[in-house]
């Protein structure tokens, strides 16, 4: 290439970004990226809140490294706290407590680095709840979803590990019960305890061993899938909600430069900043009232972080004993007795199991039974799809059951009931809660998928009230304008899919109970309003009510 | 949800057709008509707005100074007392709040109402390409066939056989994160005893001065560890299996069961406080019911029947510790546990 053809900047400024531009291909990027356009809406945001308040936890954790010791060494707190001093404590508490109250901010720090983690966790959930009942899961994003699923599971990971470090009693009861939960595994439970905590509870070596996990691993994956999650979001384009003028095969929003750039680029900040109130005016995880951890105390009314919260709520609500009958089971075998320790074991991992398990297959399992393998770009309303926004709400339920058992201690005293009794409750809608949910969400999607119709076909209340010569009093309706009558009639209706033979002419068990499942789902279903059916609707109503403005309303 | 609640599908309308639903939809009628928001017709509006996010970047910088403010003027280092650091925590986050907000808020405001706010439209594309993938697949196949791995099943299966060994050495290296260098027989014979044993003294937990029998009132609790517990290797270990609740009662209400008849001193019983559900201390003694209660999970245990569970999530009774007293009057114990204490685990039997 000869030098004249060589492109001359006129700035400083021009010069640097030829200098980069021509060494890492910088135009290509800013081509493709520059005016890629993102679909705007505020249910997208969940996901940003959760990516934004990931970073406050890395730039809030990092700092705190700077001070935190994750030794379990006994020393005597000599810091400026002074109910404490002289009180024996591991190092890793007293250097948490040094934090606190002898490096200026450091509280501040802990405060923001722990309500962060609280908003990641939460913004990870709602985000994915958005996901699941606006079906954005559908292909192609199954895979992107499992990433979402696995990133909830590893942000709670890291919640726990990061929870325990203080070594304070709060959390050193959390350990005792995971140590308990280990112990309970049948086989290995016992070896796996005393790997884990490097003998007998609690050991000297614990702290140290989740601080590597909570500081290296759980973090470095985390990075890995966020990476992976927004490689995936670029290359499948982002999804959109239905409407006119929307497809499946287009993207409508805005531009990354400088619209949608502007505002996720200050949203940021705006997490940022209601994270530093939360932090500067809320208190959290004050270890200085809990004490060092000791074996023997503990405070009643204790909770754990909240996302942990419906493992520790299933513990509760299963009885240990029913009459004369254990869940303690001891089993002889040749070599002696072994005991299975049901009444753990089966809160523990029976209910969150078959919750991420279903969070997991539900793509696969949608896709099964609608025989849909479409690629799906337009979310669904949650109304327009029952069965799932039912199914989502079934799940949530069964959730918030266990979440609130966690809590029945509290439940049980402020509101001056017997906890007893506020265990059976909780037991019964353990049960009853997600049928019920299930039933009334259905209910509901399809009533307001009625409205919808109605709506349509008959127009929107004018609030006009109109005397006939005859004296009858009618309101007026309106009919409403092209585009929220295509937002309100285009959507996928989902059918019940008789089972059908395969090739060779056999009706298989699995596609019989398929039909099944499709009966149960899309037997009951409203479908859209059709042209001819808003003509038919106009014939029977006699057109001038419906069409008191067509001009405004149908002209485009 | 049976076919009465959707009528008959020839005049409900609900029902649609198979064979209607592809044709009879109504058309798309294109991105709705753009309208201008106040600031893109009046000159004056835009300045106005101009003006509020210069404001907000304001707010930004005066929150910053803020920080400064609160930082070295509110916190006076190793001198503040708990009051003045919660005022200083409050002024730190308010100032970063308002740092934060500022900047964020302005460059929001900004782009709303003065970038413009035409939605733009773009097609999305094909994901993998027909001819794309057929490529790739010559790639592989042209990759496979090269190394030659399918033509030499030798190299191949001696290769997964040497990838299928050489992880399990990395597992191996795991075992001393037990750190007590003892067998896994030693270790699950240690889980089973205490170290309770014939004549220690119980002692009040944290203090550590013996307990007379003639201290213990009818109703009263006490929280109760081994004599010398301090002294041990790892106390904190000790304790987490010794810990004992001791409480005394009137003997007429309790049932002992056979064998246990020496086990308590006129009414003074000793259980271990480790819950056998998941092993939190169990810290709640309700005099009245004579229950004992974890506030963990709530497993509730009922003292008059040998701490036996009456409510809540534990699967076994709490273990008694044999009790009697010493020459001097003190309370001591007759043995260890006679059971392993705390939660239950495959090995305990």
């Amino acid at each position: 290439m000869s030098a004249s053809n060589e492109y001359t900047p006129a700035t400083t400024t021009g010069r640097i970004a030829n200098f980069v531009d021509s060494r890492v291909g910088a135009s290509g990027i800013v081509k493709e990226f520059g005016r890629k356009i993102f679909p705007d809406h505020w249910s997208f945001m969940f996901g940003e809140v959760a990516m934004y308040t990931f970073v406050l936890l890395l730039l809030s954790g990092t700092f705190l490294t700077f001070f935190f010791d994750p030794s379990m060494a006994h020393v005597v707190y000599e810091g400026s706290y002074v109910p404490m001093k002289g009180l024996g404590m591991s190092t890793a508490m007293a250097s948490t407590m040094d934090i606190s109250f002898d490096v200026r901010g450091g509280l501040f720090m802990r405060q923001v680095h722990h309500w962060s983690a609280l908003l990641f966790v939460a913004s990870l959930s709602v985000h994915m709840l958005r996901v699941f009942f606006t079906g954005a899961f559908r292909r192609p994003r199954e895979l992107n979803w499992v990433v979402g699923g696995v990133l909830l599971i590893m942000g709670m990971a890291a919640g726990f590990t990061g929870y325990s470090l203080p070594d304070d009693l709060l959390s050193g009861n959390g350990l005792r019960i995971i140590d308990g939960v280990m112990k309970a595994l049948p086989i290995v439970g016992t070896y796996l305890s005393m790997f884990f905590f490097g003998g007998e509870f609690p050991g000297e070596h614990v702290i140290q061993r989740l601080y590597s996990l909570h500081i290296m691993i759980v973090p470095a994956v985390i990075i890995l899938l966020i990476v992976i999650h927004l490689f995936m979001v670029v290359t499948h384009k982002h999804t959109q909600y239905p409407g006119p003028g929307r497809t499946n095969d287009n993207v409508v929003g805005f531009p990354v430069g400088p619209v949608y750039a502007a505002k996720a680029g200050g949203f940021f900040f705006i997490v940022f900043g209601i994270v530093a109130l939360i932090a500067g005016l809320f208190q959290i995880n004050p270890i200085w009232n809990y004490g060092p951890y000791d074996p023997s105390p503990v405070s009643a009314g204790t909770q754990p972080d909240w996302y942990i919260g419906f493992v520790d709520g299933a513990l509760r609500l299963m009885p240990g004993v029913l009459g004369n009958f254990s869940f303690e089971w001891n089993i002889p075998f040749p070599w002696g007795t072994n005991t299975l320790v049901l009444s753990v074991l089966l809160p523990a991992l029976v209910p969150a199991g078959a919750i991420f398990m279903v969070m997991f297959a539900w793509p696969w399992i949608e896709r099964w039974v609608t025989k849909d393998n479409r690629e799906h770009h337009l979310l669904d309303r949650p109304r327009n799809a029952p069965f799932r926004t039912a199914m989502g709400m079934a799940g949530v339920t069964l959730y918030s059951v266990m979440w609130a058992a966690a809590s029945s201690d509290l439940i049980a005293t402020h509101f001056h009931v017997s906890l007893n009794d506020v265990t059976y409750w909780l037991r019964t809608l353990f049960f009853l809660g997600p049928i019920f949910a299930f039933w009334l969400t259905r209910r509901i999607c399809l009533s307001l998928q009625r409205k919808d119709r109605e709506i349509v076909l008959h127009g929107r209340e004018a609030g006009i009230i109109q005397m006939s010569p005859e004296g009858a009093f009618t309101e007026k309706h309106e009919e409403v304008d092209v585009y929220k009558r295509y937002l309100l009639t285009n959507f996928v209706d989902r059918q019940y899919i008789p089972a059908e033979p395969d090739a060779a002419g056999h009706v298989s068990g699995s596609e019989k109970r398929r039909a099944m499942i499709s009966k149960f789902f899309f037997e009951d279903r409203v479908a859209p309003v059709t042209p001819s059916e808003l003509e038919a609707a106009h014939a029977a109503h006699g057109h001038h009510e419906v069409e008191g403005n067509k001009a405004d309303s149908i002209e485009k | 949800m049976g076919d009465h609640s959707h009528g008959s599908p020839e005049n409900s309308g609900t029902v649609a057709k198979a064979d209607d639903v592809a044709q009879d939809r109504f058309p798309d009628p294109g991105l709705p008509p753009h309208r201008p928001r106040l600031a893109d017709r009046d000159p004056r509006a835009a300045k106005r707005h101009e003006r509020q996010v210069a404001l907000l970047f304001t707010i930004s910088i005066i929150g910053t100074l803020f920080f400064f403010v609160a930082y070295f003027v509110l916190g006076r280092l190793g001198e503040m007392s708990f009051a003045e650091l919660r005022v200083q925590n409050a002024a730190l986050g308010l100032g970063t709040g308002f740092a934060m907000l500022g900047i964020g808020v302005g460059i929001v405001h900004w782009a709303k109402t003065l970038m413009p706010d035409h939605e733009l439209m773009e097609m999305r594309h094909e994901i993998t390409s027909e001819a794309d993938r057929q490529d790739a697949v010559e790639i592989v196949d042209t990759i496979i066939e090269e190394s030659g791995i399918k033509r030499r099943p030798l190299i191949r299966n001696t290769l997964i056989g040497a990838i299928a060994l050489a992880p399990i050495p990395a597992v191996f290296m795991f075992r001393d994160l037990d750190r007590t260098g003892k067998t896994a027989h030693q270790m699950i014979d240690q889980m089973r005893h205490t170290m309770w044993d014939t004549g220690i003294r119980l002692t009040r937990d944290p203090s550590g001065t013996p307990i007379k029998a003639s201290d213990v009132q009818i109703g009263s609790a006490f929280h109760v560890v081994p004599e010398g517990i301090n002294e041990t290797e790892n106390p904190l270990n000790e304790k987490a299996k010794a810990v004992v609740l001791l409480m005394r009662m009137d003997p007429a209400e309790m049932q002992i069961s056979e064998g246990r008849e020496d086990w308590n001193v006129d009414g003074i019983v000793a259980y271990s406080k480790i819950c056998t559900h998941v092993g939190c201390p169990i810290a709640l003694y309700e005099q009245h019911t004579h229950h004992l209660l974890c506030p963990c999970h709530q497993s509730t245990f009922d003292l008059t029947q040998e701490c036996k569970v009456v409510f809540g999530p534990a699967g076994h009774a709490l273990p008694q510790l044999p009790i009697t007293v010493d020459a001097d009057g003190y309370l001591v114990a007759q043995s260890d546990f006679h059971e392993p204490v705390g939660p239950a685990y495959w090995e305990r039997g």
